[in-house]
């Protein structure tokens, strides 16, 4: 036996007026599991456990959640990345609101997505085959499209934690410069024009934190960047 | 009754993967009142996984690609009980949908003339199978999946459809005609159970491979279409037809594409043999799936296996180089780097087959349109039910499907599914209300669990389900097994019948929704368990020891499953597509 102390976020809205932390024995025989099986082991002693999955390879964005003080995927996290003092504490993404146990509402995170209009533009008529665009101006979307919509990165956010209404926050940047890269998106302008308040944009600091959590290796803050200074050629 | 909230929609779409937004596509476009109704966040769906391709005729690595060769390569892959009807139409329209996509923003990978990258993936051919290996999978780099429903989720927002997400459909609802009207749904995040009722139902709710202890398929894929219209009564076509993914990370069933063998890799036994060489000689590595599964399960059984245990093979990627697996395959090398904690670049990776798809289905037509058979074996549409994607059966994929041909099926029978609802709404169908006891009838598996007051636990009899279909249903089948498996699970079904939900709360209730869908994994385990033991030959990837050959005899036909009876029936192959000379039966060999 090789018990793991877990202690994990509880709260069900219909029972607690208070969430809580509660103590779980995991026996993980020595084995390095990834967090998710571990919680997995947690839902079998106690079906209450609430949390998301789906994937469990780290490609679909649902089980982010905070792992020992920082974002992650439980499903691509393995114990021996996360263990500190041989203990393991599971709290919800930071700063949305939560549903249950680690079930966050992603509601402002999911708007502020749709408002950069995450979709491709272009007022050209379509051509009979594919846009044509070369493999260079199509490595100009490496680093932004794989982006699984976790919500690891803004919650990580101070300045979204403070503004998650105006300030569009890393991953949403992220992707508004993803369809701004794009060679066959032709609504640059409006998409500037939409970002330039001191809000969607300039609340980020470069805290950075957002590099630090992301469990693709995607930087938003450089994305955030390169937006800046079009805004900023645009603006001269 | 009377306290339960009912929604309208002229169609629900259950289902937010590839083939349930491609039909969502379709319909927000013409206006009709449509909702995507999805257990998860759309791009949590299984879709999001799929990675070396699409596959389809769009003559860009090839120039003078025609899409008939990629039919025949279809039509052979399902080992000659593929729709060629279907075949034709999906390869036909494939490079219309493919176009659409990339149109919608896919970020698909290049060539340098500035096309869309194409790779070799398996039982590709030119010149219907004489011209030598054809490069036919539309890529980009090996995440094409995640690229495919981002895209189709970003363009459904853009057309403003409607999404109830993270709701659960639990059972149809049938009116006194035997057509459906709609279904119960459960909204999660809030437990509250409503009844939606829709002209059209359309059922996008992918496989099921969860009933198979290893797996590649995501925690969510249990069934739940399959199970919502066994219950219903309607038939299941050809479920005893399970693909096993040669290329499985061993131990954790993770996936590891087969574009790692059409970029050039390729699998190893312990003595460093090249063995596909032995079993395919023209096509090798990129010989059918079900080949390959079936030669690394040999390779293991004879001695050859690697590792302390000898029970898998390794595959070889070093030689590609860095720049190829960074440029080609990064997914690849993060996820053996990951889970089995191998550098592709550096060390081959462990692998063994895999469940991965179930080619079976709910059968339909090529408009989606769900089929059940009367008293004299003919054809019967069922009213108001659709299907599309990896839950229906139309049969493009025949007892074995092809790499990268299930994207392509999801885009373009969604799409059809779509376009057909769009023009029956237009002409106006209408059908008897359902009525309350119809509406209770709906509800009583999610009362029963509700009521449960004590039993067995959930996660302890899905494990025990499956065991029982991993050891008796696998990549090789054999009678007295079959009969025991067969045997087991209907007495786990009683079990399960008598399981006990421990946590009645309403708010974000998981085991709620796990005990739901455990008695669609239930659902779908019997079906397929039904029809493996009853057909009696090996076929594609249904391979059977004491029915070692093909049977074109008896069993050049769909087995069609009937939930009611338990009794598996047959149903007609079509072999009259409508441009083509229809290719005829022959010995499938790579």
């Amino acid at each position: 036996m090789s018990m793991l102390q877990v202690s994990v976020y509880r709260y069900n809205p219909e029972t607690d007026s208070a969430p809580y932390m509660q103590e779980f024995q995991v026996d993980t025989q020595g084995r390095d599991l990834m967090v998710l099986n571990v919680l997995s082991m947690i839902k079998e002693q106690d079906s209450s456990m609430a949390y998301r999955r789906s994937c469990r390879e780290g490609v679909c964005g649902s089980d982010g959640m905070n792992m020992n003080g920082k974002n992650g995927l439980a499903c691509i996290t393995p114990l021996s990345e996360v263990i500190k003092k041989g203990k393991l504490v599971l709290r919800p993404l930071p700063g949305l609101p939560v549903i249950r146990d680690l079930v966050v509402d992603m509601g402002v995170f999911y708007e502020q997505f749709e408002r950069i209009q995450p979709y491709l533009q272009n007022d050209e008529p379509e051509p009979a085959i594919e846009r044509l665009q070369s493999p260079e101006d199509r490595d100009k979307l490496d680093g932004l499209y794989e982006c699984i919509l976790c919500a690891c990165c803004s919650t990580a956010c101070p300045s979204f934690w403070w503004n998650p209404d105006k300030f569009v926050g890393p991953a949403g940047l992220l992707q508004a410069y993803r369809f701004l890269a794009d060679s066959r998106d032709t609504a640059t302008r409006e998409r500037l024009a939409d970002l330039e308040d001191p809000f969607s944009v300039f609340r980020c600091r470069g805290i950075m934190n957002c590099v630090a959590v992301c469990p693709k290796g995607l930087n938003p803050t450089r994305a955030i960047g390169k937006i800046r200074e079009m805004l900023l050629a645009n603006a001269t | 009754m009377s306290s339960m909230r009912s929604l309208t929609f002229d169609a629900i779409i259950i289902g937010g993967g590839g083939s349930g937004l491609r039909a969502a596509l379709e319909l927000a476009k013409s206006g009709k009142k449509t909702a995507v109704l999805s257990k998860v966040f759309p791009t949590r769906s299984h879709t999001v996984s799929a990675q070396g391709g699409i596959t389809c005729a769009i003559a860009s690595a090839d120039p003078n690609d025609d899409w008939r060769w990629h039919m025949y390569d279809t039509v052979k892959g399902g080992d000659y009980i593929t729709d060629q009807e279907a075949a034709e139409y999906m390869c036909s329209e494939g490079p219309k949908a493919v176009f659409e996509l990339e149109h919608m923003g896919l970020p698909f990978s290049r060539f340098d003339n500035g096309r869309i990258y194409q790779r070799p993936f398996g039982g590709q051919s030119k010149d219907f199978g004489k011209g030598g290996q054809a490069a036919r999978t539309c890529a980009a780099a090996d995440r094409t999946g995640h690229a495919l429903l981002h895209t189709l989720y970003q363009n459904n927002l853009k057309n403003n459809t409607t999404f109830l997400n993270e709701w659960y459909a639990v059972d149809l609802v049938k009116n006194a005609n035997g057509d459906v009207v709609g279904c119960i749904a459960m909204d999660i995040e809030t437990g509250e159970v409503v009844h939606v009722k829709a002209k059209a139902t359309v059922l996008a709710t992918g496989g099921a491979g969860r009933i198979y202890a290893s797996t590649t398929n995501a925690l969510i894929n249990t069934g739940d279409g399959i199970g919502m219209t066994l219950r219903a009564g309607f038939p299941m076509q050809d479920m005893e037809m399970w693909q096993f993914h040669p290329t499985g990370i061993y131990g954790a069933g993770v996936l590891v594409t087969e574009g790692c063998r059409g970029e050039g890799g390729y699998l190893v036994n312990k003595d460093g043999e090249r063995f596909m060489e032995r079993y395919a000689p023209n096509a090798k590595d990129l010989a059918g799936r079900d080949v390959v599964a079936r030669s690394m399960v040999l390779e293991i059984l004879e001695g050859r296996g690697c590792g302390e245990n000898g029970d898998h093979v390794y595959l070889k990627l070093d030689h590609l180089g860095e720049d190829v697996l960074g440029k080609r395959l990064p997914g690849i090398v993060e996820l053996s780097k990951t889970f089995a904690q191998v550098d592709p670049a550096k060390e081959p990776i462990p692998v063994v087959p895999t469940c991965h798809y179930m080619m079976g289905g709910i059968p339909t037509n090529v408009h989606g349109q769900a089929i059940s058979q009367d008293a004299d074996g003919n054809d019967q549409l069922v009213n108001g039910l659709f299907a599309c994607g990896e839950a229906a059966c139309v049969s493009v994929h025949g007892a074995n499907r092809l790499g990268g041909n299930s994207l392509l099926d999801l885009v373009v029978f969604g799409r059809a599914a779509g376009m057909y609802i769009e023009s029956a709404l237009n002409e106006g169908v209408e059908y008897l209300e359902a009525t309350d006891s119809d509406v209770e009838f709906a509800m009583s598996r999610i009362n029963r669990w509700d009521e449960s007051s004590g039993g067995e636990s959930v996660p302890a009899l899905k494990a025990e389900l499956q065991d029982i279909m991993q050891n008796a249903f696998g990549v090789f089948r054999q009678e007295d097994n079959m009969q025991e498996g067969v045997k087991k699970l209907s007495e786990l079904r009683e079990r399960i019948s008598n399981a006990h939900l421990g946590d009645k709360s309403r708010a974000f209730n998981t085991a709620r929704v796990e005990a739901l869908e455990l008695d669609n994994l239930m659902e779908v385990a019997e079906a397929t368990a039904i029809s493996a033991l009853e057909r009696k030959e090996s076929r594609g990837a249904h391979s059977r020891y004491d029915y070692p050959d093909r049977d074109d005899v008896n069993w050049l036909k769909h087995s069609l499953y009937f939930p009611v009876e338990k009794k598996l029936g047959k149903r007609d192959v079509n072999f009259t597509p409508k441009t083509v000379d229809t290719f005829e039966p022959k010995v499938r060999t790579y």
